[in-house]
């Protein structure tokens, strides 16, 4: 019929023909302006999703979370899982040409280690040497076991770039990266747009369709919607929830809906400051039990995220492979958080709920209010620029805090830095010598049975604490043109360019 | 005139050093430390330790001051923490983007404004004053951001025969340019339009009234000449005061206009340089922006001379 049908225009076909060939952009429109590019130092999610185009990693995750092999393409941990062995990929080289092997995967975990101002050098803190065996084989020595390794290298930290340039450019190399993914840098205005070109030399060239992607940061919801229904953009990532209906009933488009790898939740303040001990909220955990069960989170989800959320009580979503199935969702029970409250001789709790700004916390804090109204608490919203709320949270200045986390492939890096004795992440100034142990534990073990049932501990001792209320797992919105094809919804959010194509 | 030119320039600089320590200063007062929002989701306290050092964030005010102060004069501005991109750099990107934009939002402005306040003052009464003061109500009520987003939605959704946002260079495809350009010019310019037409149908109104129009009028003259010749020139004063001002303003970026139609000029770049605490970014347009803002002010008195003979003498 196909066949038929192409004889019976042959013009058309003719036509078309060199269309296909013609060089073809992919236009991306981001949620916001990436900060640097360079591996070593990037911070920002949105970054995290122009690296998939220009930089490869030692390692990928698919859609299930599952490490696979990107520059590594074997690897082996020794007994005592202090040494990691990788096998890397022949036939690879940078934008610059310069070759990739051992001595640039050594190179560049070095560089992500002492590199001044290196926000990778937490994630590699166990690696204590790299030894190059030969020049396809990378020997990583570890101080510790540290199982969530082969995560960090599916993501920033196993970013690999060209340590010529890296040495030439030194701190500048971020205005002008070198790396070794399907297209190389070609400009970048500030706001305005990034643009790559496609890589000659890339050892998958097979898989890429494009020779050109531009990335636009178009803050505004609506109007990076009006550019993907315009025909301006090909992609947008994070439309609205309240836009996600009307996308559907469009034919010209397409829309994905991924569960994210972080959560939304409230971060209580029950010992990082002597403003715990003032508030029953940080000083009694039968108030914040009483808190949690005033609170709806479907109602949540469905109020503040038009249901694009899905629900949960913990670090990882309930679809996730290290969910704790021991401390299920608590259904919404306002009886007996005013039950808890009485107990705790404090039936109307009043606390300070600090809200980031962005319409979503503002939103989320308003329904809170209102629901825990119902059981007894007063809560007072204070709308706080973000800058400033990250400031009053390292310094204990809150009572609670409405905090969301991006996520990492990895259960440890939602977790360690949240809830270990004094790390960065943990505004809630909760510490446990036990749960130390068990944090510690879960990262010498390989065995994600094994890793889980420490996890299961965790959960039965934290969740009780509650220094974070977990609320929701937003779902990524993306929508596209109905003619791209081949969009993988990897929970990251990350937009993977191997295979995707837009129809003629 | 050039007695009062060389004085007003030698003004000029002592104000530049004043807005610089301004600048500088209440920066300061931003609360949150500039370091931790630099950090990153990681939070990781080396690299906020770093960060201090670098930005001298542990230094005191009056040396961090002189730090900026000294590589300013060395015409180096810095780089941008967040980008590592240097702020000339941005500021080059930037300014003509900036510029073309507030340029075309004035022309549009001007364009319907001052016709629009002349016919008003003349017809004063009549359907065509009505219409104009309509307009002018319109303009003055109608926000930015929901005039650019409904524009938007009928002229590039729907109708499909404009960019939706974005910027292309002149140089690249003036076309391109002018598509992208001109709903947002025409959003901002359409304000300014409303504001200029109401003081040039007040200035209008005064010297229409006025002994030597009625002189004007008795010897007669006829009406266009009356109203184009002899009022309007008169009524130009306080209009050009408006509108450099305005222009003024349209230079220090037009925040919403700039995001609604992903502009990349002054408005955003100082906007998300606040938020993300990038200091030297934020010093270094607003030193440029108010630069732009005095000269155009002195440019505003240079054209009073132009246009009113007595100040030449």
């Amino acid at each position: 019929m196909t066949i038929r049908l192409r004889c019976l225009v042959p013009t058309l076909c003719l036509a078309l023909t060199p269309f296909a060939l013609q060089a073809q952009t992919l236009r991306v429109g981001l949620a916001e302006d990436p900060d640097v590019l360079d591996p070593s130092l990037a911070r920002s999610f949105v970054g995290r999703v122009v690296f998939a185009g220009l930089c490869d990693k030692l390692f990928d995750i698919d859609e299930k979370l599952t490490i696979v092999p990107q520059l590594a393409t074997a690897y082996e941990w020794s007994a005592d899982s202090k040494t990691l062995t990788l096998k890397l990929r022949g036939g690879v080289t940078f934008h610059d040409g310069e070759k990739f092997d051992a001595a640039a995967v050594k190179f560049n975990i070095e560089r992500h280690k002492t590199m001044p101002g290196s926000n990778r050098r937490g994630e590699l803190a166990p690696v204590a040497s790299v030894e190059v065996v030969d020049p396809s084989t990378v020997r990583l020595h570890l101080s510790a076991p540290f199982s969530p390794l082969l995560a960090q290298l599916a993501d920033r930290a196993g970013m690999m770039v060209s340590p010529k340039a890296a040495q030439a450019e030194g701190e500048k190399f971020g205005a002008r990266p070198v790396c070794s993914g399907p297209f190389k840098f070609t400009e970048r205005i500030a706001q305005d747009r990034i643009v790559l070109e496609r890589y000659a030399g890339y050892w998958n060239k097979d898989a890429i369709h494009f020779d050109k992607i531009v990335y636009t940061p178009i803050p505004d919801a609506t109007v990076r919607l009006a550019n993907l229904r315009s025909g301006q953009l090909d992609f947008a990532e994070r439309v609205a929830s309240s836009d996600i209906e009307k996308i559907r009933a469009d034919k010209k488009l397409k829309t994905s809906r991924i569960v994210e790898i972080g959560y939304q939740g409230i971060t209580i303040n029950i010992g990082k400051s002597d403003k715990a001990k003032q508030n029953p909220l940080g000083r009694d955990a039968r108030v914040r039990e009483a808190f949690e069960l005033s609170l709806d989170r479907q109602g949540l989800a469905q109020v503040v995220m038009d249901n694009e959320a899905t629900v949960g009580n913990q670090w990882v979503a309930p679809n996730n492979a290290f969910y704790a199935k021991n401390v299920p969702i608590p259904k919404r029970d306002v009886a007996r958080a005013r039950a808890l409250l009485k107990e705790a001789g404090v039936p109307n709790p009043s606390f300070t709920l600090v809200a980031p700004t962005t319409s979503d916390a503002q939103r989320l804090a308003v329904v809170v209010q209102s629901m825990a109204r119902e059981a007894g608490f007063d809560v007072k919203i204070q709308a706080t620029e973000f800058a400033t709320s990250l400031n009053m949270a390292d310094k204990g200045d809150f009572e609670a805090y409405i905090l969301a986390w991006s996520g990492r492939a990895d259960p440890d890096g939602n977790l360690f830095s949240f809830d270990a004795c004094n790390q960065p992440l943990n505004y809630a100034g909760y510490c446990s010598a036990e749960t130390d142990a068990l944090l510690n534990q879960s990262r010498t073990l390989r065995d994600p049975a094994e890793r889980k049932k420490v996890y299961e501990q965790v959960a039965a001792r934290v969740l009780k604490e509650r220094p974070i209320v977990y609320l929701y797992h937003r779902n990524w919105l993306w929508a596209y043109s109905a003619k791209l094809g081949g969009v993988r919804d990897v929970p990251d959010g990350l937009l993977r360019l191997a295979g995707l194509k837009l129809a003629p | 005139m050039f007695e009062f030119l060389a004085k007003r320039l030698a003004t000029i600089v002592p104000t530049l050093v004043f807005v610089s320590m301004l600048i500088f200063g209440l920066q300061q007062l931003l609360p949150g430390d500039p370091a931790k929002i630099l950090a990153g989701e990681e939070q990781d306290p080396t690299v906020i330790a770093y960060l201090h050092r670098k930005l001298h964030l542990d230094e005191p005010l009056p040396l961090r001051y002189a730090y900026w102060i000294g590589g300013v004069f060395k015409g180096d501005l810095g780089d941008s923490v967040r980008t590592q991109q240097p702020v000339l750099q941005l500021i080059a990107q930037k300014l003509p983007v900036t510029l073309e934009l507030a340029l075309l939002a004035m022309a549009i402005a001007l364009a319907i404004g001052i016709p629009a306040g002349i016919v008003s003052a003349a017809g004063r009464g009549t359907v065509w004053d009505a219409a104009a003061n309509a307009f002018a109500l319109w303009g003055l009520s109608t926000p930015n951001f929901w005039l650019g987003i409904l524009m938007i939605l009928l002229f590039s959704v729907q109708l499909g025969w404009l960019p939706a946002s974005g910027y292309v260079s002149p140089f690249e495809d003036l076309v391109a340019n002018l598509a992208a350009m001109i709903m947002p010019a025409f959003v901002l310019g359409n304000a300014i339009a409303a504001v200029l037409m109401r003081h040039t149908r007040s200035a209008m109104l005064q010297v229409l009234s006025a002994d030597y129009v009625r002189t004007a009028r008795a010897k007669g003259l006829n009406e266009r000449t009356v109203v184009l010749k002899h009022a309007l020139r008169n009524a130009l004063m306080p209009i050009i005061t408006l509108g450099a001002l305005e222009l003024g303003a349209l230079l220090s970026g037009a925040v919403l206009t700039e995001q609604v139609f992903t502009i990349p000029g002054f408005g955003k770049l100082i906007v998300d340089s606040v938020f993300n605490r990038d200091y030297s970014v934020v010093q270094g347009v607003v030193l440029v922006t108010a630069t732009a803002y005095i000269t155009l002010n002195l440019l505003a008195d240079l054209a009073y001379f132009a246009v009113s003979p007595r100040l030449r003498h």
